[in-house]
């Protein structure tokens, strides 16, 4: 569909030519796979157990339309750049796939590997950093660490004498960036949808009906459904779909912000997160300086945030970028993030037969969707774990296996 | 966002600390600490949670005000605060339950 005849001659009739690139499709009585939940991580499911397992007769249900969720929400920053042994393979194939991924399903996802940038603003936090750049080279993993004068060469526009936080260095994964995250829902849904994938749109998933203890089906708002396993992959909604089957998880659910500012001309050209606060920024393609911080502190499902929060942010971006106190914000929104315990994710069966979890991304899952989606769909293929997501197991918490970037314990608002 | 206090009355979000979902601790017999039953009960206590889209009876701190633990219920889907009282208390306990039908709390 997208070869270069095809633009040429779609250009020259004025665009009227494209056709959609996913049908509507209405719900059959019963499929292999039913995937609930069309945010980047279903449809990267969904793609894959189509295109690497074979396994087409599967349905993706979205209540609303695909990436209305978090996929469609987050600030599109890609990395893997994390300390643990559980978490390194899996970020790292995830790396991997997005180094291929416009290839591998023929769809432009503007991945953009222009660096993340860690900044360091203390000696104690340089040692630190020194560790996990040299935790991420011993996997294999790109880190580059670098000084004042490096940084200040990349990123001159920031506050480097700041009198609480000067600025020392940074941390540099080179190969971290950021894609155009609705490219990434469209990519995968209409990779998924060419091999045979019904994506249901409109249709929320009410009930999991069960027959002695297995899933047999879904009940929604458009019929029962019937289904050989369920995979959920709700984010924000996992506590609420895990109730349907009377289970509690390690999850809580909370709001994370994000805040575009008018466009301005090409200002920066990677990935800044500051290193004496909860901030990172980087800049659209339209122009847009595209930033975030913490978490509103509360458990919500209110899907908007609250101006505290706001507040923090903002005094983060003036200690780091004093000059965006002249710019304009245009734009805040907020999603609901799957909190989990450790602040890691889980991808693994359930206590219910045939019902299988993808959760806890907390506010880190934009950058997972395709080694999600891979071993999500690995694991409902095969009924085995992945073994690069092999620690990412639901039982680590009550086995003492955690999984904790940041050694906060228990408290989800925290990671 | 105020939080309405009973020994201070309405006061901003930021005077207080959300500590999370009240609820109650397993209770066990010394003795039994380290019993199958135990460990699961307290993993359980530790990291499962309802995370209830309504309301949600969760503990707070007024740190910056009357230094009080409170038991707020709270609509996660709205923010409205549905009721504020001391934790630990009589009416805490009615409140947390009346919020989940759960057993009553036991002191944070
Ligand atoms: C403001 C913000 C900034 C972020 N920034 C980053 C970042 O820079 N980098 C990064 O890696 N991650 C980031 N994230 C996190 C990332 O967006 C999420 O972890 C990831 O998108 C979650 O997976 P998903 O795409 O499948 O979720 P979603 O897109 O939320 O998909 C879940 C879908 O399930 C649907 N659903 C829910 N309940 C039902 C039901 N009952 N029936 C049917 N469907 C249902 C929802 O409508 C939704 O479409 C950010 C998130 C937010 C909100
Ligand atoms: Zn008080």
């Amino acid at each position: 569909m997208f070869s270069a005849a095809a633009l040429l001659k779609n250009a020259l009739s004025g665009h009227t030519g494209w056709t959609p690139h996913w049908r509507k499709a209405a719900p059959k009585p019963r499929y292999d796979v039913v995937i609930v939940g069309g945010g980047g991580h279903g449809l990267a499911t969904a793609y894959y157990l189509a295109k690497v397992f074979g396994i087409t007769n599967v349905a993706v249900l979205e209540k609303g339309w695909i990436g209305s969720g978090n996929a469609g929400r987050n600030t599109t920053i890609i990395r893997s750049n994390y300390l643990l042994p559980g978490n390194i393979p899996f970020y790292e194939r995830s790396m991997k796939l997005w180094e291929g991924l416009e290839q591998d399903f023929n769809f432009n996802a503007m991945v953009s590997q222009r660096g993340v940038l860690n900044l360091y603003h203390s000696d104690g936090q340089r040692d630190a950093y020194v560790r996990r750049g040299n935790a991420l080279r011993l996997h294999g993993v790109d880190a580059d660490l670098l000084d004042r004068d490096q940084v200040r060469a990349m990123v001159p526009m920031l506050d480097f004498d700041n009198a609480r936080f000067p600025i020392e260095g940074g941390l540099l994964q080179r190969r971290g960036g950021t894609a155009r995250h609705d490219a990434v829902v469209w990519g995968y849904a209409r990779g998924a949808d060419r091999r045979g994938v019904d994506i249901v749109e409109g249709c929320e998933v009410t009930g999991l009906r069960r027959e002695n203890g297995r899933v047999v089906g879904v009940e929604t708002t458009r019929g029962f459904i019937g289904a050989g396993t369920v995979g959920l992959a709700v984010a924000g909604n996992t506590s609420r779909l895990a109730a349907m089957a009377d289970l509690r998880l390690p999850i809580e659910s909370y709001v994370l912000q994000a805040f575009v500012s008018e466009g301005i001309k090409p200002l920066l050209d990677t990935v800044v997160t500051f290193g004496a606060g909860h901030f990172y920024i980087s800049q659209s393609d339209k122009g847009g300086l595209v930033f975030g911080g913490d978490l509103d502190p509360f458990p919500s499902y209110a899907q908007r945030g609250g101006l505290p929060v706001a507040e923090d942010v903002a005094a983060c971006a003036m200690a780091v970028m004093p000059m965006l106190g002249r710019l304009k914000i245009l734009r805040s929104w907020g999603g609901i993030m799957d909190m989990s315990q450790d602040g890691s994710p889980i991808i693994d069966r359930t206590p219910v037969e045939g019902l299988f979890l993808n959760a806890g991304w907390c506010y880190g899952g934009f950058k997972a969707t395709p080694a999600s989606g891979w071993c999500f769909a690995h694991l409902l293929a095969t009924g085995e774990l992945h073994p690069d997501a092999a620690a990412l197991r639901l039982d680590r918490f009550s086995s003492g296996r955690v999984i904790d970037e940041k050694g906060a314990g228990a408290t989800p608002n925290l990671h | 966002m105020l939080i309405p206090c009973p020994f201070c009355g309405p006061r901003d979000l930021g005077e207080f600390s959300v500590l999370g979902a009240a609820r109650a601790r397993p209770v066990v017999a010394v003795a039994d600490l380290d019993g199958e039953a135990a460990v699961a009960a307290f993993a359980a206590y530790v990291y499962e949670r309802e995370n209830p889209a309504g309301p949600q009876a969760e503990h707070w701190f007024h740190g910056a005000g009357c230094q009080h633990w409170l038991t707020v219920v709270r609509d996660t889907r709205t923010h409205a605060i549905l009721s504020v009282t001391s934790a630990g208390t009589d009416e805490a306990a009615q409140s947390l339950e009346a919020a989940q039908g759960a057993a009553p709390e036991a002191a944070p």
